[in-house]
């Protein structure tokens, strides 16, 4: 086949800027092949290499006691005691989820459980944060059911159970919906498996699923602005096959236990030529691919489409020669690919051989290296407009506007469509709070969360990024864990735009101190930047996926609100009213600041909540939606009604952080109020949990009716 | 009590269903679908849940027709115990040990829950821990739990107390509400719901233990 002329509108197709491309000319000293110009752009796009965002990540706390691998593997790894890990990321897979979206969106499961999995790792939970445009869009039902199909597709046969995540709405993301995937998984901390390739002349083998067309350029295409050509695109989004990867985990795991692999990297981006890259690049060697060996699905393919397909379920292997035939025996055993297609080499040189000839021959370590990284120019954002008066509203008006929006109401119709138990060891299912996993065959457990809030970060960059952590750190402390690191999957618009590009920045700045102080450092993470439809960008949503843990069963605060148990706010209730769902659901205003966050006061309540676990039946943390809200949800899962002594609006739905409501019965209520005395942490007495309405202040309504309002509204509006 | 549990490509309820077996004292051995025979003395094969074979073709199809099923199906015809949970039900069905098939969810989407199911029989090894009428709650997880059988299985199944388990508000749209059946000796029982996964007090629910304890006691002992 003759190849295309590097001409500059091919250039400019492969995404490359004209510098970027006279940077290709300096480092290889001629005109790159048609291959070449593909593995460029591959390597150096946005999505793979974090051009713009490097500067920015390198800021991030990353260290700690509890911490075994942080960034720059395909997952972090976090000690949990006797000798075990947890290893965990969060992946978008926004844009192809926008064009195609079940398979955008089990493809992103896909990619993020192979993450896992390459490690050494069962996966053991999943996560995933969406986040949709307004209901009534003409496009969003469509890619609600799209997406949660495609997610309940692919882990529901893959067999991860998914124990929490969230689901959003605004008109931001009426033309790009977010799709976080997150996955969390379980090793033994002398049995991970890392990509860093070591020996001169050891077989690179090509394991799992045939490689055909899909996702050819796929990387480059998520890296661009969306406009009204986007459905030309489709050919771009893979095709994932959950049965292929449940059997490329299974032979993994049982591969790595004969002792054979020396590096391995499971195939994601730009599949062949990124996996190949990494693992010489750590290695500080060079790679020879022979991509006639390369298991095809379709016929005729040529370099440039092998070198830049994402077929799914696909990894590549350093094997140690010797265990060869064993390692192909348990290939066979799972009826999947084994391949040699390949060798590492002395010299620093990417070598890539098709029939006869040679289609790249790059210098390895610079194409891995020398992506271009900038320091795009950032303003910082402008601060928040006083929030004007807010009429107060009748309570039980307030709540039935909250909890009969999508945003707000019940998620049940989301996840009943996710298997939640498989590996019978999901302790608490999504719903209310953290998920909770027993650590299989042992009392310890781990808990999983992920959050952000939007608004408040488009108010407040920097508070914002700091509320996100903080309510992940809340969310775990409810359930009686303690925290012990994040992953962040910050998805942003266009970086090109210096006032989007501050948004970054001082999200980054927020995160980076919330962590510190909470002591939940990043290791791992992803950033998804040009979501933008037509210039329209996205709200800031920077998700924090968290893990905690537990480390008896009998720590968990896991309880059921009871008929009589007293309610009681910890921490202090100002009411701040800026950019609080009240405000957006009632009075269609997003207006004012995000809630301010003192990091010291979450910690201190935090550790508060941990110390006196014996007092507390029932916790949740206040967040969206406030006291009125959170006391609803607790009193609506166990049908139970509540009466909360405020009538106050600012009261009963302000947003200040580092609040908790928590359930316990009177003598417990005592001793938690002494302690909280001692310990300096505002507490406070704010009603109880009786009989079957729900009261607030001189305003009632049947617990039973706000219930059905409550588990109905997401499908009447969506279903 | 020997138990062998089968393990299909896919299959991945298969280490939930050996630990609940074992938690109940039996002796388990994973088997491999390529391998022609089970273990010497097997007393019950139990096929898990999943998606054998990524529910292609239909699911359980191409699972049925596995080297291993010739001997869970041998095993049968001689009088032993099969148990078949979520894809293991739609497994026998397919090998014809049991009758009927199960269909796509009524509202043609996944539905994973905790439902009632009333138990309808205790005359079985695998039901007799409970009593006939007891309403047990058991998870559910499945896209294609939708049972069906024609007007004269449902009437034969009816007449030899073949019903061993209905749903009390029917999620899937299954005939008859029907959850899970007896083979005519009663000694295979194909059901969607999971017992194994409420077979342990930190899963939230422990109405499926008693399934597992009293047919491994009453196995070690026959």
């Amino acid at each position: 086949m003759q190849e295309p002329a590097i001409t500059p509108d091919l250039i400019e197709a492969h995404g490359l800027k004209p510098d970027e491309y006279d940077r290709i000319l300096e480092i290889i000293g001629r005109e790159p092949t048609f291959t070449e110009l593909g593995i460029f752009s591959a390597m150096w796009n946005e999505h793979c290499s974090y051009k713009s965002s490097k500067k920015w990540l390198r800021t991030l706390p990353t260290d700690g006691p509890q911490v075994i691998c942080g960034p720059g593997e395909n997952a972090g790894i976090v000690d949990i005691g006797d000798g075990q890990a947890v290893v965990f990321k969060m992946e978008s897979h926004n844009h192809p989820s926008y064009i195609e979206p079940y398979q955008g969106a089990a493809t992103g499961v896909g990619g993020i459980l192979r993450d896992v999995f390459t490690m050494g790792a069962r996966p053991i939970a999943a996560m995933n944060s969406l986040s949709f445009g307004e209901p009534d869009h003409p496009k969003t039902r469509q890619l609600v059911h799209g997406v949660v199909e495609g997610v309940g597709g692919y882990g529901n046969c893959f067999g991860v159970p998914t124990v929490g995540g969230e689901v959003r709405f605004h008109a931001a993301y009426n033309g790009n919906c977010l799709v976080n995937a997150f996955a969390a998984g379980l090793v033994d901390a002398d049995k991970i498996y890392y990509s860093e390739a070591s020996g001169i002349g050891m077989p690179v083998v090509y394991l799992g699923a045939k490689t055909g067309r899909d996702g050819v350029g796929g990387a480059t295409m998520a890296s661009a602005e969306f406009d009204d050509t986007i459905e030309e695109k489709r050919p771009t989004v893979q095709v994932g096959d959950p049965f292929t990867e449940k059997r490329l985990m299974e032979a993994t795991l049982e591969l790595m236990e004969t002792g054979a692999v020396i590096s391995i990297q499971d195939m994601g981006a730009a599949g062949l030529t990124c996996s190949a890259v990494e693992m010489g690049d750590k290695g500080g060697l060079g790679v020879k691919l022979q991509l006639d060996d390369v298991p095809q699905r379709e016929e005729a393919m040529t370099a440039y489409e092998m070198m830049l397909s994402e077929s799914q379920e696909r990894m590549l292997m350093v094997l140690r020669p010797e265990k060869e035939a064993e390692a192909r025996a348990v290939f066979e055993k799972w009826d999947l690919d084994f391949a040699i297609v390949g060798e590492t080499i002395a010299e620093d040189r990417f070598l890539i051989l098709h029939g006869n000839t040679v289609k790249a021959d790059l210098p390895l370590a610079t194409l891995s290296g020398s992506a271009p990284e900038y320091d795009r120019p950032w303003v910082e954002p402008a601060p928040a407009p006083e929030l004007g008066d807010v009429v107060g509203v009748d309570p039980i008006d307030g709540l039935r506007a909250l909890i009969g929006s999508p945003n707000y109401c019940s998620r049940q119709w989301v996840y009943e469509q996710y298997d939640t138990q498989v590996m019978a060891d999901s302790v608490r299912t999504p719903g209310l709070g953290a998920g909770v996993i027993r650590v299989h065959g042992t009392d310890k457990l781990l808990a999983f969360t992920s959050d952000v809030t939007p608004r408040y970060v488009k108010a407040n960059p920097f508070e914002g990024g700091k509320q996100a952590v903080a309510e992940a750190y809340r969310n775990l402390t409810a359930v009686g864990a303690k925290p012990l690191a994040s992953t962040d999957n910050l998805n942003f618009g266009n970086p090109e735009k210096p006032e989007i590009m501050g948004q970054f920045v001082f999200a980054i700045k927020g995160i980076g101190e919330a962590v510190a102080a909470l002591d939940m450092p990043i290791v791992s993470g992803n950033v998804s930047l040009y979501n933008e439809t037509d210039g329209q960008g996205i709200l800031p949503t920077p998700t924090i996926g968290a893990v905690g843990l537990i480390d008896h069963a009998d720590h968990l605060i896991a309880g059921t609100v009871r008929e009589g148990h007293v309610a009681l706010v910890l921490g202090e209730t100002k009411g701040h009213l800026g950019q609080s769902a009240l405000l957006a659901e009632v009075f269609g205003r997003e207006e004012g600041d995000a809630p301010a966050v003192d990091l010291e006061a979450e910690k201190r309540h935090g550790d508060f909540i941990r110390d006196n676990r014996d007092w507390i039946d029932v916790c949740t943390d206040l967040s969206d939606g406030g006291l009125a809200l959170a006391a609803f949800e607790l009193a609506e899962a166990a049908g139970v009604g509540v009466q909360l002594d405020s009538g106050d609006t600012a009261q009963l739905f302000g947003e200040d952080q580092a609040r908790y409501l928590v359930a316990c019965s009177f003598d417990k209520a005592e001793a938690l109020m002494a302690a909280a005395g001692r310990a300096g942490v505002p507490i406070a007495f704010v009603g109880k949990f009786t009989g079957d309405t729900v009261r607030m202040g001189g305003s009632e309504a049947p617990l039973e009716e706000l219930s059905a309002l409550y588990r109905g509204a997401f499908a009447d509006r969506l279903g | 009590m020997k138990a062998a549990v089968l393990q299909f490509p896919g299959s991945n309820c298969d280490r939930d269903m050996a630990v609940a077996l074992r938690q109940a004292g039996a002796d388990v051995t994973v088997v491999w679908h390529k391998d022609n025979g089970l273990p010497d003395g097997v007393d019950l094969v139990a096929v898990p849940g999943g998606f054998s074979f990524g529910d292609y073709l239909r699911c359980g199809a191409i699972a049925a027709n596995s080297p291993i099923c010739k001997a869970l199906v041998a095993h049968a015809e001689r009088g032993g115990y099969v148990l078949g949970v979520c894809n293991g039900f739609q497994v026998l069905t397919e090998t014809g040990l049991l009758p009927g098939a199960l269909m796509r969810n009524m509202n043609l989407k996944y539905i994973c829950k905790s439902v009632e199911l009333k138990v309808e029989t205790a005359e079985s090894a695998f039901t007799e821990g409970y009593g006939a009428g007891d309403v047990i709650t058991v998870p559910i997880a499945h896209h294609d739990g939708n049972y069906f059988a024609d007007e004269a299985t449902l009437a034969s199944l009816r007449d030899a107390d073949g019903i061993a388990f209905t749903y009390l508000d029917n999620p899937n749209g299954s005939v008859a509400d029907i959850a899970g059946i007896l083979s005519e000796n009663r000694r295979v029982l194909g059901m969607m719901p999971h017992p194994e996964r409420a077979a342990d007090p930190a899963q939230g629910g422990t109405d499926g233990a008693a399934l597992f304890r009293t047919l491994v006691g009453q196995l070690a002992n026959a």
